[in-house]
């Protein structure tokens, strides 16, 4: 036998364990969820499988629930990504500067991140509380909520609360891949701008942003992702309640709660499958944006 | 203005940031800290105070005395530590094949693998309860150690694919020279030398099995069974209305301690990592 073909049979076989789990575990329920979705079935044994096509997905779009769910997935999204991204890059600047105790501010904002959602959920979901909460205290004092108001329960504030979270955690992440991108900069190039007079905005504008234009590129494509299947953070504050529901959410409604009592598991697959189309458009961006060298 | 004025300026500014910065990234952990010793009298108090007046470890006791936390902690350890072990020794051994073996077919493996690591874990959820219901597993341990494996096996991989590729090539030439077969080479000079690398990657790994919630909640039906994400996002007073806030901050607390202590050693351990990794002897 040829080195070569040894070789690569000795990398497949160092390969195949990893890949075995992940076709059971992640491919073959994805391709079940895509045939169940074309059936009216259930998860009581006594509901009968009945072939259906594409009558699941017609129902879907004719639901008023999923296009709530779809609204505020988009909402959430578009807001969210937005803010980390904007006061990511202001705080990846600003940790750029010389100043003591870079070390400890950078390391601090690992924490947020580092907490797990379910429980940073409920810390906020607690600064949020009505009568005693300290964020409710504030945003009273300041005049942005009326006194007695619960913020969580009503339709104007819940979802922003969400959001804050959300970006709360998120941004400081997304702050250091953007740092990342600004420590790469010769400073060289800000000293010459300088030379030659360039203000501050002119320094940032034309040096700092198309410098890590590609790292925030990439950081927003994966955050976005991220964001599209918001489960948790919503599930914990509100479950889903006062147009606060997402598309994962609805979707785990479907799935486990009303797919034991009727037929809905095959519509529930189906919305499976819309919310991992969805994600699949952003995946593939984002695959083609790093540019793999594959040898 | 004058260049000493600008520099005041930038120096006030700056500092306003760091510390609006600072508080916004550890206020709610500190708050959770301040309510976890705080007795319910002055915890539900309208107007609540920054420190604790008289603070109490009540909480801290009866996190454990009323309801099972650390048989939720320990299911926790059981299944984020095995989830590791299994996903690094799996990783490791794909990571290495696609950094530094002539494979055909290998584009194919990396899109496969990165393609899962964005999966939504909704879309498989039904289908995958279906079958961990099927093979009895709901409710084992077993039955949430396989997702995550496979949830945390791509990301694993491919950071360690990365970490093999900036390792000297010549170390593993030498040794090849010198008659070193390729799986004692892997085992005796790649892996040990890899050591920082693999513990960064273990305790990412560690952490996203930690913090799971989606699978967790759905595949452990009974309290005695949670994961830690799942019983703080389940936790219940003795009746419907009144939420036990106090317990549940010291329920957070401690749980979350330990995990930005790991994460505070993880950040000089990636700088470690990936300096120190290099040529030695």
């Amino acid at each position: 036998m040829k080195a070569k073909t040894r070789e690569t049979l000795v990398a497949w076989g160092m390969v195949i364990p990893a890949l075995l789990v992940i076709s059971i575990i992640a491919f073959l329920p994805l391709f079940q969820t895509f045939y169940n979705s074309f059936f009216e079935t259930g998860l009581r044994p006594d509901i009968e499988k009945k072939f259906v096509g594409f009558g699941n997905y017609v129902e879907l779009f004719k639901d008023d629930r999923f296009q709530d769910a779809l609204k505020n997935t988009i909402f959430f999204t578009i807001v969210s990504v937005i803010l980390e991204t904007i006061f990511g890059l202001l705080i990846a600047i600003l940790v750029n500067q010389p100043f003591k105790m870079r070390g400890v501010v950078r390391a601090a904002m690992l924490i947020p991140w580092a907490i797990p959602t379910a429980i940073s959920s409920q810390m906020w979901k607690w600064m949020f509380d009505p009568s005693s909460g300290i964020l409710t205290k504030l945003l009273e004092a300041l005049n942005i909520v009326e006194p007695g108001v619960p913020i969580l329960a009503m339709p104007n504030t819940a979802m922003w609360a969400i959001i804050a979270v959300d970006v709360w955690k998120t941004t400081p992440f997304m702050a250091l891949l953007i740092l990342a991108g600004l420590q790469l900069i010769p400073e060289e190039l800000y000293e010459a701008a300088r030379i030659d007079g360039a203000n501050i905005w002119q320094r940032f504008s034309k040096i700092t942003l198309p410098m890590v234009q590609s790292t925030i590129g990439v950081a927003l494509i994966f955050r976005t992702l991220d964001a599209l299947r918001v489960f948790d953070v919503v599930f914990i504050m509100t479950r889903g309640s006062v147009n606060t529901e997402t598309l994962a959410v609805y979707n785990r409604v479907l799935l486990m709660d009303r797919a034991f009592s009727g037929a809905w598991f095959g519509y529930g697959s189906a919305l499976s499958v819309i919310i991992f189309v969805l994600i699949s458009i952003f995946a593939v961006i984002y695959i083609r944006s790093l540019r793999i060298k594959l040898e | 203005m004058s260049v000493k004025t600008k520099r005041i300026i930038y120096n006030i500014v700056l500092t306003i940031s760091v510390i609006f910065v600072l508080i916004w990234c550890i206020f709610p952990f500190y708050w959770a800290v301040v309510s976890s010793l705080k007795p319910n009298s002055e915890l539900f108090d309208p107007n609540p105070t920054l420190w604790p007046k008289s603070p109490t470890f009540s909480n801290y006791v009866k996190v454990f005395q009323e309801r099972p936390f650390h048989v939720n902690i320990w299911n926790s350890v059981v299944v984020s530590g095995i989830t590791t072990i299994v996903t690094l020794i799996f990783g490791s051994f794909a990571g290495y094949a696609i950094a530094r073996l002539h494979m055909k077919g290998k584009s194919f493996v990396m899109i496969l693998i990165l393609a899962v690591s964005m999966f939504p874990q909704i879309s498989i959820l039904g289908s995958l309860f279906v079958i961990l219901r099927n093979m009895k597993l709901i409710n084992t341990y077993l039955g949430l150690i396989l997702p995550y494996v496979a949830i945390t096996l791509p990301l694993t991989t491919w950071i360690l694919q990365n970490f093999f590729r900036d390792l000297p090539k010549e170390i593993e030439e030498a040794a090849a020279i010198d008659g070193c077969s390729r799986t004692r080479t892997l085992f005796q000079i790649v892996f040990p030398m890899s050591a920082p690398g693999l513990v960064a990657t273990g305790l990412l790994t560690f952490i996203s099995a930690w913090n799971e919630f989606l699978f967790a909640f759905t595949f452990m039906q009974k309290p005695d069974y949670y994961t830690v994400p799942v019983a703080i996002a389940m936790f219940s007073g003795r009746t419907q209305y009144e939420q036990p806030w106090g317990q549940l901050m010291a329920a957070a607390v401690i749980v979350t301690v330990p995990l930005v202590v790991l994460v505070l050693i993880f950040q000089n351990r990636i700088i470690a990592g990936l300096s120190a990794g290099g040529v030695k002897g």
